[in-house]
């Protein structure tokens, strides 16, 4: 995969969203001809690749994939968010049959994954027109840095200001792989379907997208979003751990708009107390000796 | 009341996720458990609370039977974020 034309790398404001959100979506990017073909070829399934393999040895040149990973918006997200020659950590086709009657426990995929400084993302493409009853994916705004374990979130039905994906064909989801989510109840008549790659960075994901914009008012503003199912408390725990990692994103520990990072880690060691005030110290004597 | 009547009742569980721990607080998560089998809620059923506050739930009736202790955070864990704190189980005989 070749380095994308910088006007199709994310900006900062748009990483910064993703930090915040742990998701980034880009609504109709794959075109109508594509789409056309992708429920055939996800019916017959994607031939499958060692855990970990380059995009260039995972999917043959050609393939469907391939041509959805070199679609230039596709391409510059996926450089910005984990840079040159990802590998593909694996793939799937999810399909939420028609009235299947249940849905998925909301999970994290994998196992915990507390990585501070660096992270996967999960490319979902859907290439039909998602509407609420066919079981769109929920996921959970700003749920990616909690530290939970796959299923063990399975109790939560519902949290205010979760996402239940709807959208037009071709829209493609990128996910931070800690955010919690699962594939809702298919209560329509038609399958739905839905084309998953799993991308491990295999660089430091070190200022990787358009950095024009680093210093715009609005990156802050997105780090400091609040979502409506934080609890108050917890919402500026998030907020610091955001900071963490926009810090090792942009490779500046002194990054820190609204100071939740800097006032808890300040502890300064230069000594400006009097020697002369050491409470311990021998008192002279009148001989202008030590006693 | 007799016996008998009393085994026709089923248990339905609300859990509330509360924005603190104070029982009037907003409700930012919710879920049902239906043992009467009337209702199958579900996992993104709703974007809806069933109810503003914990406290409200009282009032509609339901009865608190657990409420999630507070505890303190682990040593050198004190600013990670995991599972939501302000848990509260209601019931309902139906």
């Amino acid at each position: 995969m070749s380095r994308p034309h910088r006007k199709h790398l994310l900006t900062s404001v748009q990483m910064a969203r993703f930090v915040a959100h742990g998701s980034l979506r880009i609504d109709a990017v794959v075109p109508a001809e594509m789409n056309a073909l992708a429920v055939d070829v996800l019916r017959k399934g994607i031939p499958a690749a060692p855990y970990g393999a380059p995009v260039n040895e995972a999917f043959e040149e050609g393939s469907f994939a391939r041509q959805l990973l070199g679609l230039p918006e596709i391409a510059g997200a996926v450089y910005s968010l984990v840079g040159p020659e990802p590998a593909v950590d694996h793939h799937a086709v999810h399909i939420r049959r028609a009235r299947e009657g249940t849905a998925q426990n909301l999970h994290g995929d994998a196992i915990i994954d507390v990585r501070p400084d660096a992270f996967d993302v999960q490319l979902m493409y859907y290439p039909q027109e998602v509407t609420l009853d066919m079981g769109g994916t929920l996921s959970v705004p700003g749920s990616h840095l909690r530290r939970t374990n796959e299923t063990d979130t399975g109790r939560y039905q519902n949290l205010r200001g979760q996402s239940r994906l709807t959208c037009p064909a071709g829209t493609v989801v990128f996910l931070h792989h800690g955010i919690w989510h699962g594939g809702r109840r298919n209560d329509s008549v038609i399958d739905r379907y839905m084309f998953k790659i799993r991308l491990n960075p295999t660089v430091r994901q070190l200022r990787l997208w358009n950095t024009d914009d680093l210093y715009d008012p609005a990156v802050a503003a997105e780090l400091g979003r609040q979502f409506p199912w934080y609890e108050h408390a917890t919402g500026r725990l998030e907020v610091y751990n955001r900071v963490r990692l926009w810090q090792a994103l942009v490779g500046d520990d002194s990054y820190d708009p609204d100071y939740w990072v800097t006032r808890v880690t300040n502890r300064p060691t230069r000594v400006v107390a009097q020697r002369s005030l050491n409470p311990h110290a021998r008192r002279p004597t009148a001989m202008g000796e030590p006693a | 009341m007799t016996s008998t009547q009393r085994t026709d009742l089923r248990q339905q569980v609300l859990v509330l996720y509360l924005s603190s721990s104070a029982l009037d607080s907003a409700v930012v998560g919710w879920s049902v458990y239906d043992g009467t089998g009337r209702t199958n809620p579900t996992t993104g059923d709703s974007d809806t609370p069933p109810y503003e506050t914990g406290l409200d739930a009282l009032r509609d009736g339901w009865r608190l039977i657990q409420a999630a202790q507070l505890l303190p955070p682990q040593p050198g864990h004190e600013y990670d974020v995991s599972f939501l704190k302000h848990e509260f189980f209601f019931e309902k005989l139906a």
